[in-house]
């Protein structure tokens, strides 16, 4: 059981570049795996490849396999991928469905499409909703929410519809510390204690080195880099991927340039 | 479904009858429904319209011979006068029925409870995406507008000067919301929206008996006065 990409190429329909070249990751239940790389490296594109949309819905080329506890998500219908996999776009508002006039009712937007009991409906939209520190603003109109409270109200949606796999496409890129860690909490509970397998792109390699297990680095399309968080977090070659290390790291190596008896964090 | 039966039927009944009917029954459900200020935009916007009919049918009714007063060139008709009227009055029924469904149902509750009934989730989600595209348009327009203003684009003045900054504010209006229609196909996918099972009804509204029979008794209605209308069977009717 696991989400795997097998050497995956893939190019968006109309060009000849690959946006993925030679892509193999896997992700297993109750792990978090981490990617990191430039804007333009193919995060975004990772994500929708990852989830089953490319190019299921929106066309291009795939070459090599993705498999989802199995199943190609070539052959498989998108709904059959939606409750495996859910993933939370770079831009909340694409995401929210446009109709609900309320928060609560967009996040059961999903779980009402699966034609679930309203018992478990209500039960789950309640989960995630609680999970997020939502339920002050259930009733408000998603219209009018700021982006940060979108972004959220988005990945409750998302958490609401309980796939085995989630991937995030820079979950928090709108979000303040306050709801940053209010994402990472939620998150390391569905890994932990869901046993939900978790692909995250995100810039913010502080969230990373929080959450994730593993992360691999991504340079145009390509995984240049793939290793445990710890280690690859304190890579050197960071820099030129255009990635920046987390905070302690470049904390503890400013003190290092200024002669303080820091130990070397590279393993 | 009075408002609905309504307007059709302010429609397809000539004559005075049907529009006094019409407007019986319009004014006594606002009057019930305690929504008769609220309509007054309604009949409010309809004023340009109306002012053409009767300027247009009152002076220039083909064939109309029963002149009120010549005035040179301008010569008004009773005939025309009358059609007029009845044409005003008839856009006023349809105006104050529409503004009936408008003010008395939530467009949310219509399309929970058209789902409910069996409309498919394809024709639920145009319906309430429709309603609600309007007020995003707007809002993003705003955005884009104060956007464009923050760099220097003046929005402010004469037509000309208006006219000319209407292309960078509908350039990323239109190619933005052209952008988002991927992103948010791809999302409904993402939220199981082409599941092939019927959708969780979330609320359900409260429906007597009384309420139903007289549903189906307004379609009967309906039904009965196209079909007599459309046979000519009515024309004995004022």
């Amino acid at each position: 059981m696991s989400l795997e990409l097998r050497d995956v190429r893939y190019r968006y329909a109309g060009t000849r570049q690959p946006a993925l070249d030679g892509v193999t990751l896997t992700l297993e239940p109750g792990r978090v795996l981490g990617i990191v790389g430039a804007n333009g490296a193919g995060k975004s594109t990772l994500c929708l490849v990852a989830a089953g949309l490319a190019p299921a819905t929106i066309g291009g080329r795939l070459d090599g396999e993705v498999l989802i506890d199995g199943i190609a998500t070539a052959s498989a219908r998108p709904h059959e991928l939606a409750q495996r996999c859910g993933i939370l776009f770079q831009n909340p508002a694409a995401q929210l469905s446009g109709t609900s006039p309320t928060v609560w009712e967009e996040v059961a937007f999903g779980p009402r499409n699966l034609g679930l009991a309203l018992d478990e409906v209500i039960a789950r939209v309640e989960a995630a909703l609680g999970a997020l520190a939502l339920a002050g603003i259930a009733d408000r109109e998603p219209d009018h929410l700021s982006g940060g409270q979108a972004q959220l109200v988005a990945l409750a949606g998302v958490l609401a519809m309980q796939p085995a796999y989630l991937v995030l496409d820079e979950p928090t890129s709108q979000l303040d510390p306050h709801g940053t860690e209010l994402v990472a909490s939620a998150l390391a509970d569905l890994s932990r204690a869901n046993g939900a397998g978790i692909l995250v792109a995100e810039h913010k390699t502080d969230l990373l080195q929080r959450l994730s297990h593993d992360v691999a680095a991504l340079v145009d399309g390509s995984v240049v880099a793939h290793a445990g968080a710890d280690q690859l977090l304190t890579d050197r070659r960071l820099d030129g991927w255009d990635v920046e290390p987390p905070s302690s790291v470049r904390i503890a190596r400013a003190a290092r340039d200024a002669g303080a008896a820091v130990p070397e964090l590279t393993p | 479904m009075i408002a609905v039966v309504e307007a059709l039927i302010a429609f397809v009944l000539r004559g005075w009858t049907g529009l006094a009917v019409v407007l019986a029954v319009v004014i006594a459900t606002a009057v019930v429904a305690r929504i008769g200020r609220a309509m007054l935009p309604f009949v409010l916007a309809t004023i340009p319209l109306i002012a053409s009919i009767l300027l247009i049918n009152t002076f220039l009714y083909p064939g109309a011979t029963d002149t009120i007063v010549r005035v040179g060139p301008i010569a008004p008709t009773w005939t025309g006068l009358e059609f007029a009227v009845q044409a005003a009055l008839r856009v006023v029924a349809f105006a104050l029925s529409v503004a009936v469904l408008g003010l008395t149902t939530r467009p949310d509750d219509l399309v929970s409870d058209l789902e409910r009934r069996g409309l498919g989730r394809r024709a639920g989600f145009v319906i309430s995406a429709t309603l609600r595209t309007v007020p995003r348009v707007i809002q993003r327009a705003r955005e884009i507008t104060d956007a464009q203003r923050a760099r220097g684009l003046d929005t402010e003045g004469g037509i000309v000067r208006r006219a000319r900054g209407i292309v960078p504010l509908a350039g990323p209006l239109i190619f933005g919301a052209l952008n988002d229609v991927e992103e948010q196909t791809m999302a409904l996918e993402a939220r199981g929206f082409s599941a092939p099972v019927r959708r969780t009804v979330l609320r359900t509204f409260p429906d007597s008996p009384g309420q139903s029979a007289l549903r189906w008794v307004l379609l009967g209605v309906l039904v009965l006065v196209v079909v007599l209308s459309v046979t000519g069977r009515l024309g004995f009717l004022p």
